[in-house]
């Protein structure tokens, strides 16, 4: 188990560190730099811009060194936990990101719940009373949310909300509530603003995984076991649940670590739509902008815990199938 | 002994020897058997969900080539008198209750109401314009290389027809999802065509040869496969120089399209090749001197070709979404050239939304493509499952 464990750990932080160079990498080659948005910028200003200016703009934001230079020191200085300056903010990145980053954590957190929490026991129902009314439902539902595209959902159901119950959406907290101190009511209206982009971006996780579980769940109810402990008279709750579903979870369980790419990716375009304070809009307009730091530091970040999710995701797999451990 | 819905099974490489039939018995007998393409496209019938999905999605595609004819006005003709109107249903019944066979339409002129700052359009109800068909419109060329323009239905001047609607800038909305629908349409079979190169190939050498090239090649993929989509794809798309023109556009986003997808199409080929590497028409054609390019590309890849179709497919709905997602944030498909994710992006705008809802209809048509793509794959997969009866 130790020896699975530590194997997992060094491939988690081989892949980030990959991952880190590929993200710089690909900034890097970006045509267009933030100087050159700087200058523009102290053109319109009215300072004339001469070749001293140049320079020291360029040595202010460590652009006159050559690409793997900057690199490793962006790098030395992550580990350490300074990630470089936002040229646009003027502030260092730490300070932007810690919020959002955590807000962005605990919505895909949530959304991933929300996705298991309402699949699996769909899917349980799914498999034990197929081709009924409930399944043939349950399947339309599942459709629909492969086919529909999470931020045309969120329109229409921004739309819907303003429209029927002329609710303000958007962002977080309606106006009133923005700079007030926190209480019962600034709860329930974060909660009335919330629940759009959880719905949304659980919404486009919940076919694929109620029908895995069906599927799954269909072949292991075929199984001489189950037949075997029905003989044995256990009780059918019993039966399903416990000798059933533990072992159509399995496969679940590993689809668990491929789904989290689509919950942050959801995310980070509902995020975008609805103008939530997550990683995503920011993320997004450092893109337009070159924000170089800014850019690379949320897209190892998003990585980041992508890996981590994987990690977590292999431990749940080992912890739930012994075979594994002794690998 | 009645042979006659036998199946002659396997493609390519299979033995042509069955047992206790002389030669001539084999020869009568082949009267009445089906190639395994025949097999399949019978029980792909038997699916009614993927016959019609497959139905849907040719008129979808003929609705993409003929998107001209079928569009009474051009797709990115701007005009300030119609900025923003509602859908328009032609009518029978006149203002005086006299029933007219022949669907007609009434001229408007815009009025800004001043409380709310829209613009409402006034119809002037003193002339009837009715719906013509085959009318002459803007010039355009039919399949690409035939001058005309003659158009499926039209009003005259001053009248205009809008199905849709239009958008803030006056511009049909029923015209520009028909242009739209080039776009979307293929993007995803340029994608495809692409994955189906780069994961069929790679995967294929991964799995033959193994050892240290699989396992790097395995570690490649999973790595890719641990990043983020959406912000990888922000990221690739903001790399695109501003001045590409559509084309270039067009063909580099198909490229971002299809490098996450190829990651599990190579998974599955790799599993196959795998296995086909152990079986005897593989050892006995090594035996017998065949290079390896002949063997991967004579024997194992036919055998696979059925099972990448499917994974192929079942990638369009992915990158259909993909593609409508980027071109809505505004990393696709940029103005002037449009499609159905562009045409979303100018639906962004809450406030605007709300008295203007039709202009979600494009999110429609980019549902049911996805749906019809699913259903056929679905189908596909189930009509080549060589388990199923």
């Amino acid at each position: 188990m130790l020896s699975f464990l530590i194997r997992r750990f060094l491939y988690a932080i081989v892949t980030i560190f990959l991952i880190s160079v590929i993200g710089f990498t690909i900034i890097e080659i970006s045509p267009g730099s933030y100087l050159e948005v700087k200058i523009m910028q102290l053109e319109q200003q009215g300072t004339t811009t001469n070749e001293e200016i140049i320079e020291s703009i360029k040595r202010r934001y460590g652009l006159d060194k050559p690409a793997h230079e900057r690199y490793f020191i962006w790098a030395s200085g992550f580990i350490r936990g300074d990630f470089g300056e936002s040229f646009e903010y003027n502030q260092p990145v730490s300070e932007l990101i810690w919020d959002r980053l955590g807000f962005t954590v605990v919505l895909s957190t949530a959304a991933l719940l929300l996705t298991w929490l309402i699949a699996i026991p769909i899917g349980i129902y799914s498999a034990t009373h197929q081709y009924s009314l409930g399944d043939n439902f349950a399947t339309l539902i599942g459709l629909s949310g492969v086919s529909i595209p999470n931020f045309s959902l969120a329109l229409v159901l921004m739309v819907l909300m303003a429209r029927g119950f002329g609710q303000e959406v958007g962002g977080l907290y309606s106006s009133q509530y923005i700079d007030a101190p926190m209480s019962w009511d600034k709860l329930l209206d974060l909660a009335k603003h919330l629940w759009i982009p959880l719905f949304v971006i659980a919404f486009g996780g919940l076919a694929g995984l109620m029908r895995m579980m069906r599927g799954n769940l269909l072949d292991v109810l075929n199984m001489q076991y189950i037949q075997a402990a029905r003989a044995r008279g256990l009780p059918e709750e019993k039966v399903i649940l416990k000798h059933g579903v533990r072992n159509a979870i399995q496969p679940l369980v590993m689809l668990l670590g491929m789904s989290l790419p689509n919950i942050i990716s959801g995310a980070t375009v509902v995020s975008i739509v609805l103008n939530l304070p997550t990683v995503g809009p920011l993320y997004f307009h450092s893109l337009l902008t070159r924000d170089m730091y800014l850019s690379v530091t949320f897209l190892v970040f998003l990585a980041i815990m992508l890996v981590i999710g994987n990690l977590l995701a292999d431990l749940m797999l080992a912890w739930i199938d012994p075979r594994i451990r002794l690998d | 002994m009645s042979l006659k819905n036998a199946v002659e099974p396997g493609g390519a490489a299979t033995p042509s020897v069955v047992l206790g039939q002389t030669k001539e018995m084999s020869e009568k007998t082949e009267v009445g058997r089906l190639s395994l393409g025949q097999l399949m496209f019978r029980r792909f019938l038997r699916n009614r969900m993927a016959v019609m999905s497959s139905v849907v999605l040719i008129c979808m595609y003929l609705m993409a080539i003929f998107a001209d004819f079928l569009a009474p006005y051009e797709y990115n003709h701007r005009s300030e008198f119609d900025i923003l109107k509602a859908p328009q249903t032609p009518y029978f019944i006149d203002e005086f209750g006299k029933f007219s066979l022949r669907p007609f339409v009434y001229a408007t002129t815009p009025v800004l109401d001043t409380n709310t700052f829209r613009y409402i359009h006034k119809e002037d109800t003193s002339q009837k314009y009715y719906i013509k068909l085959f009318v002459h419109g803007y010039p355009y060329k039919l399949l690409g290389f035939i001058p005309t323009d003659i158009h499926l239905f039209g009003v005259d001047e001053p009248a205009k027809l809008f199905i849709f609607g239009t958008d803030s800038n006056g511009r049909d909305l029923y015209s520009r999802i028909l242009a739209g629908s080039r776009i979307s349409m293929t993007m995803g079979l340029v994608g495809v065509f692409i994955t189906i190169i780069m994961g069929a190939s790679l995967g294929t050498v991964s799995g033959y040869y193994g050892g240290i090239v699989d396992t790097l090649m395995q570690r490649g993929i999973e790595l890719l496969m641990s990043f983020p989509t959406v912000p990888l794809w922000a990221a690739l798309a903001a790399i695109f120089p501003q001045d590409w023109s559509p084309v270039q556009r067009y063909f580099a986003i198909s490229l971002i399209l299809s490098l996450v997808g190829w990651t599990g199409l190579a998974r599955q080929v790799r599993a196959k090749v795998l296995s086909y590497r152990e079986m005897d028409f593989a050892s006995s054609a090594k035996a017998i001197g065949a290079t390896d390019s002949r063997i991967i590309f004579y024997h194992m890849l036919p055998n696979a070709f059925s099972h990448i179709i499917i994974v192929a497919t079942l990638s369009i709905p992915g990158m259909i979404l993909t593609e409508t997602s980027l071109s809505f944030l505004g990393l696709g498909i940029l103005p002037p050239a449009t499609s159905w994710g562009a045409l979303l992006r100018d639906a962004q705008d809450v406030s605007v939304l709300l008295n203007s809802t039709w202009l979600l209809i494009p999110t429609i048509f980019v549902i049911i493509a996805v749906l019809a793509f699913n259903f056929v794959g679905d189908g596909l997969r189930d009509a080549a499952d060589p388990f199923a009866i």
